[in-house]
């Protein structure tokens, strides 16, 4: 467990929010945003676009030592934009132009003046999917919960 | 001596351009896409994802597509595709405390925080075909209820509480995950190393030993403590940033089997357990693999090794599909040369045999 707690005392940094949340964005909508800049930015890649493996780790008996559960598909990007901000991208899957446009808007964020752009274009409508999506899901399930009832019989 | 035989390119290609159209059958029936694929025979995708050990949707569906829905084949073709790519290193340790929970159920406890939550399962169906489907007719969405907002807490936690159970698996402290990927397989083979074997085995296989334990053959007396399916996000260690991003989710299924008591002279007794986690939507791998993980524990509690299921050699070097398939398949290819050595070989013999019987009557002529 204490490797856990060491990740979640890691989590402050509120690029990470940015990062994460970028990373469920789809294609269309970074594409999208991209096209409503007032100035379609300029970058040189830093590393990538590429598309390669993390193997995810599973706890043995849920939170006991790590194993090697499977590999996933990652397709990460590394850029910097002229002022020297460096953003990164990272997502599940082969959609490696997805990753660099996610590398592009984590960089923007970083300057105030383009913050408000990437926080009301993609993060907060983001955030607020999210929110409805687990929302949808858990009132889904809680629709399945079984509610058992006690019947009483024989004498009275 | 060994002869090359070349030829049959022609054939080949050929055989493959006739592949290809039986694969798409009648060209007047809409050709399937790949969307379609995940969204309606999501299980299939799931299998097919666990046991070629790489969590990819699209490409496990196209796989499925390219393969015609020969499952074994389009593991095949996906554990073919992830030998190009580069690792980038390995996840955080996935929480499936913190899912994002679709099913959940346990067999223990029937009061259980968090409360027994079916989700979409064939338990409980009919199992009639339902000839409704036959036309692509409007289907209901789902009920929902308010959402109570409830820990689902691990009913391994619960009992752990007590005492009652044994603690979740811990390797020696300086033990590094071992890489079936990356590593020979050596016998005995250390727990975190079996259970990533398990997780990419052939769900028939481990399904029959899991039987076959039930069956007598290496009982465990087993309960599911708890059978949980739904979400949980990948964290991966960004050294440039200095902390973990979390680069989507994936949906996985584990299964907590509850066995029946080893103690010491040391320790009381407390209820052991086998632990499955299966990438997707697979409760009945899930369940079989915490199966055979019990099972492959009964060194580890001084218990004799009886059965298949309990003999880890034999388990972990015939679970693997794709291995067995590449060898069990090779024979059709062409043997001619060994089989002309082996028809030599038996003439040969059939000729000493012969001259023996001659030899043999006419020793016993002789001797009357």
């Amino acid at each position: 467990m204490s490797a856990a707690f060491a990740h979640d005392s890691n989590t402050h940094d509120p690029r990470k929010r940015v990062i994460d949340l970028l990373a469920r964005c789809s294609r269309d909508e970074l594409e999208a945003a991209m096209v409503t800049l007032e100035q379609i930015p300029s970058y040189l890649r830093l590393r990538g676009p590429e598309t390669g493996l993390v193997i995810v780790k599973g706890r043995i008996g849920g939170g006991g030592s790590p194993f090697n559960l499977g590999e996933t598909t990652v397709s990460r990007a590394a850029i910097h934009l002229e002022d020297g901000r460096v953003g990164h991208g990272f997502r599940l899957g082969t959609d490696r132009r997805a990753a660099e446009l996610s590398a592009v808007f984590d960089a923007l964020w970083q300057a105030e003046t383009e913050r408000s752009f990437v926080e009301q274009t993609l993060l907060l409508p983001a955030e607020r999917k999210q929110a409805l999506e687990t929302d949808a899901l858990a009132r889904e399930t809680a629709a399945t919960k079984v509610d058992f009832f006690t019947m009483v019989r024989g004498e009275d | 001596m060994y002869v090359a035989v070349k030829g049959g390119e022609t054939a080949i290609a050929n055989a493959h351009r006739l592949l290809a159209d039986r694969r798409r059958g009648d060209r007047t029936l809409p050709g399937l896409a790949i969307e379609q694929i995940i969204a309606q025979l999501g299980l299939a995708v799931d299998r097919v994802m666990a046991e070629a050990s790489l969590y990819d949707r699209s490409l496990a569906a196209l796989a499925v597509k390219q393969s015609r829905g020969d499952m074994i084949e389009a593991i095949f073709l996906l554990r073919a595709y992830r030998t190009t790519l580069p690792r980038f290193g390995s996840s955080v340790p996935i929480e499936t405390g913190a899912m994002r929970v679709e099913r959940r159920v346990s067999a223990t406890y029937k009061d259980l925080p968090g409360g027994q939550l079916l989700g979409p399962t064939f338990d409980y169906t009919h199992r009639l075909l339902d000839p409704s489907l036959l036309d692509d007719g409007a289907i209901d969405a789902p009920a929902t209820r308010d959402d109570a907002g409830e820990a689902v807490m691990r009913v391994s936690d619960i009992l752990d509480g007590e005492g009652l159970i044994e603690p979740d698996g811990q390797m020696p402290q300086d033990h590094v995950p071992g890489d079936i990927t990356r590593e020979p397989m050596e016998f005995p083979m250390p727990r975190d190393l079996r259970l990533q074997a398990l997780a990419r085995g052939d769900e028939g296989f481990l399904l029959a030993l899991g039987y076959s334990t039930q069956r007598g053959y290496g009982r465990t007396h087993p309960f599911v403590g708890e059978i949980r399916m739904g979400l949980v996000s990948v964290e991966f260690d960004v050294a440039e940033l200095g902390f973990s991003v979390s680069l989507g989710e994936i949906r996985v299924t584990e299964c907590q089997m509850v066995n029946q008591f080893k103690g010491s002279a040391k320790a009381p007794p407390q209820f052991t357990r086998g632990y499955g986690l299966v990438f997707g939507q697979s409760e009945r791998k899930a369940m079989a693999m915490s199966l055979v993980d019990r099972a492959l524990r009964t060194e580890e509690f001084g218990e004799d090794v009886v059965a298949p299921a309990q003999d880890e050699e034999f388990v972990i070097s015939h679970c693997d599909n794709v291995q067995a398939t590449g060898f069990v398949e090779h024979l059709k290819l062409p043997h001619y040369v060994d089989f002309q050595a082996e028809l030599d070989l038996v003439r040969r013999m059939r000729a000493k045999h012969a001259e023996g019987r001659t030899a043999e009557s006419d020793h016993q002529e002789a001797a009357e």
